[in-house]
C-alpha cells in the first residue's frame, strides 16, 4: 500500500493525541495525592489526606448516592424505551417512521441549556417541586438515543428467523421477544445500560436547572470549584469517578463486543 | 402494514415518553415566550414585547453572533484535527484499530466538568503550560493571560470535541472499498492525488456529520465558558442561564433559546441536506 511511507508520522500524531487526551485525567489524580491547598507547580509532597476527608464528607456522599441512584433508574427507563425505539426502526416500515427517528436522536445535538430550561418552564407551570428525579426526567431524554443507537446495532445483524422458528413452536411475539430475543442481546442491553449511566452521572448542563436542593454530584462538585480550600477534596474525587468510569466503559466496550453476532467474514 | 398492534405497542412507551418530556417542554417554552411575566398577574397577559427586546438589543445579536464565530472556530479546528486522527485509525492501524479508537474514547467518557475544570490546572499562572515554558526558557515570566479568555474556551472545547468528531470520520473512512484506492493506483495516481480525489470525497460524509455533531451543541455551551472562559469568553449560553439563574426574566429567556432553537433547526436543514441523517446511522 502507498500509505506504509508515512506510518511513523500517523502513529506519533496519535500518541500525542493521546497523551493530551489524558493529560487532565492524570493532572486531577496527580493533585489528589499532593500535599496542599493550592493546585498549582511544585508539587509539594505525597498525602492521602484528601480520600480520608471525602469519607467524612456528609454532603458530597448523600450527592454521590442521589447521582447513583438517579443514574440507575434513568438509564434503566432509557434502556427499556431506547430498545423499543431500536426494534421498531429495525423492524418495521412504517409512515412516520423518519420523523420518529429524528425525534428520538435530536437530543444528540440539541443544546443541553435548550433542555434544561424548557422542561423547568414545565415543571414549574405544572407546580411539579424541583428534585434529582425531575433531572432524571430529563437524562431519560438524553440517554434514549444512545441506547437506540447501541441496540440498534445489534438488532441489524440479528437473525429475525429466530423469532419466527419460537413463533411457530408456539410462541407469542412478546413470548419470543422475552425468551428468545432479549436474552441474545442482553449484552448489548448492559452496554446501552452501562453508557447511560455514564452519561446521566457526569451530566451537568441540565442537572444545574433541575435538581432544586438535592445536588446531584456534579451540581455539587461545581459549587465546591467556588471555595479554594475544598479544591483538593475534588480533585481527589474526581480522581475516583474519572478511574471508576473508565472502568465501566472498559466493560460496556467489552460487553458490547462480546454481544455481536458474528459477521460473515468479507473478502 | 404487518402487525399494528404490536408497532404501536412498541413504538408508544418511547413515543410518549419524547413526547411530554421533549417536545411538549419547548411548546409550552414557545407559550411563555409571549408572557409578559412569570409570577402573578402578568402570567396570564399576553405580549410581543420580549421579541421586541430581543430584535432591539444589538448586544444580544453580537454575542449570538460571536458564540456562533467560536462555535463555527470550535467545530473546524476539531475537525481539522480529528482528520488525521480518523485516517491513521482506519488506514493505518491494522489489527489495533478498535483497541486504539476506544483508548481515544475512554477520556470522554470521563466527567465533562472535571475534565474541563483540569483545564484550569494547565492553562492556569502557575499551572502546567506556564510551569513548562518557564522551565525551557521560552517565557520568562508566567503568563496569566491563558486562562479566562476566548481561546481558553476554544482551546478547552477543542479538547473535549476531537475524540467524537473522529468517530464518524473513522466510520466513514472504514466504509472505502480499498480496491477504490487499488484502481486508483493502477491508472497512475500518485498517493496524494489518489488521497484528493477518492479517500477525500468518500469520506465527506463523515466529515459533516463530525462538524455538525460539534458545531450544534456547541452553540448553546455554557459551562465551558462559566469555568475558563471568564468575562471576555463568555457565549450566548450565558445568557440564556442569566435569565433563568440571576435575572429571573424566564419570558426573556424563552425568547433567547427559541432564537437558538431556531439557529439549530436552521444547521440540521444544512446538514440533512448535506449528508444523511440515516445513512449516517447506518439504517
Amino acid at each position: 500500500m502507498e500509505k506504509s511511507r508515512f506510518p511513523s508520522f500517523g502513529l506519533l500524531y496519535y500518541w500525542l493525541i493521546v497523551i493530551i487526551l489524558f493529560l487532565p485525567i492524570f493532572l486531577l489524580i496527580l493533585f489528589s495525592f499532593n500535599d496542599s491547598t493550592r493546585l498549582v507547580f511544585p508539587l509539594r509532597g505525597f498525602t492521602l489526606q484528601w480520600y480520608r476527608q471525602l469519607s467524612e464528607n456528609s454532603e458530597l456522599i448523600r450527592a454521590v448516592r442521589t447521582s447513583i441512584l438517579l443514574a440507575l433508574g434513568s438509564s434503566f427507563l432509557a434502556t427499556v424505551l431506547g430498545t423499543m425505539g431500536a426494534l421498531v426502526v429495525v423492524r418495521y416500515e412504517f409512515p412516520g417512521r423518519n420523523i420518529f427517528v429524528a425525534v428520538a436522536a435530536l437530543p444528540l445535538v440539541i443544546p443541553y441549556i435548550i433542555l434544561g430550561v424548557s422542561l423547568l418552564i414545565m415543571l414549574h407551570s405544572l407546580g411539579v417541586r424541583l428534585s434529582a428525579w425531575t433531572a432524571g426526567l430529563a437524562h431519560v431524554v438524553i440517554s434514549l438515543p444512545y441506547a437506540m443507537l447501541v441496540v440498534i446495532a445489534r438488532l441489524v445483524g440479528f437473525p429475525q428467523n429466530l423469532e419466527e422458528a419460537a413463533m411457530d413452536l408456539g410462541a407469542t411475539y412478546w413470548g419470543a421477544l422475552r425468551r428468545v430475543t432479549i436474552p441474545i442481546i442482553f449484552p448489548a442491553l448492559t452496554a446501552a445500560f452501562l453508557i447511560c449511566f455514564t452519561i446521566s452521572f457526569d451530566e451537568f448542563a441540565i442537572a444545574s436547572f433541575l435538581v432544586g436542593t438535592q445536588p446531584t454530584l456534579p451540581v455539587y462538585l461545581y459549587s465546591q470549584l467556588r471555595f479554594p480550600t475544598r479544591l483538593p477534596l475534588v480533585v481527589s474525587m474526581a480522581a475516583i469517578l474519572m478511574t471508576a468510569s473508565m472502568a465501566i466503559v472498559l466493560i460496556s466496550e467489552w460487553l458490547r463486543r462480546v454481544g455481536q453476532t458474528p459477521q460473515p467474514k468479507k473478502k | 402494514m404487518e402487525h399494528p398492534k404490536r408497532l404501536l405497542a412498541l413504538i408508544g412507551p418511547p413515543g410518549v415518553y419524547l413526547t411530554l418530556f421533549f417536545l411538549l417542554p419547548l411548546g409550552i417554552m414557545a407559550v411563555f415566550s409571549f408572557r409578559a411575566g412569570t409570577i402573578g398577574e402578568a402570567r396570564n397577559v399576553f405580549t410581543l414585547e420580549h421579541y421586541r427586546q430581543f430584535i432591539a438589543n444589538t448586544a444580544y445579536h453580537r454575542l449570538l453572533w460571536r458564540s456562533s464565530l467560536i462555535a463555527f472556530g470550535i467545530a473546524s479546528i476539531s475537525t481539522l484535527l480529528a482528520y488525521p486522527l480518523a485516517y491513521f485509525l482506519a488506514f493505518q492501524a491494522g489489527e489495533r484499530k478498535l483497541t486504539l479508537m476506544t483508548l481515544i474514547i475512554i477520556p470522554t467518557w470521563t466527567s465533562y466538568l472535571l475534565r474541563v475544570f483540569a483545564w484550569k490546572l494547565i492553562l492556569g499562572t502557575n499551572g502546567l503550560l506556564n510551569t513548562f515554558l518557564l522551565s525551557l526558557g521560552i517565557i520568562d515570566r508566567a503568563s496569566p493571560i491563558l486562562l479566562y479568555s476566548r481561546n481558553a474556551v476554544m482551546v478547552t472545547l477543542v479538547y473535549v470535541w476531537v475524540p467524537f468528531v473522529a468517530l464518524p470520520i473513522f466510520a466513514a473512512l472504514e466504509r472505502i472499498d480499498r480496491s477504490l484506492l487499488e484502481a486508483a493506483a493502477d491508472l497512475g495516481c500518485k498517493p496524494w492525488q489518489s488521497f484528493l480525489r477518492v479517500t477525500l470525497p468518500l469520506s465527506a460524509p463523515g466529515i459533516i456529520a463530525g462538524f455538525f455533531f460539534c458545531l450544534i451543541p456547541t452553540l448553546g455551551e455554557y459551562v465551558t465558558p462559566l469555568l475558563v472562559g471568564g468575562g471576555q469568553g463568555a457565549m450566548y449560553g450565558n445568557l440564556i442561564q442569566d435569565q433563568f439563574v440571576r435575572a429571573l426574566n424566564w419570558s426573556m429567556g424563552s425568547v433567547m433559546s427559541l432564537a437558538m432553537l431556531l439557529a439549530v433547526i436552521v444547521l440540521l436543514a444544512l446538514f440533512s441536506r448535506m449528508g444523511s441523517f440515516s445513512k449516517l446511522l447506518e439504517l
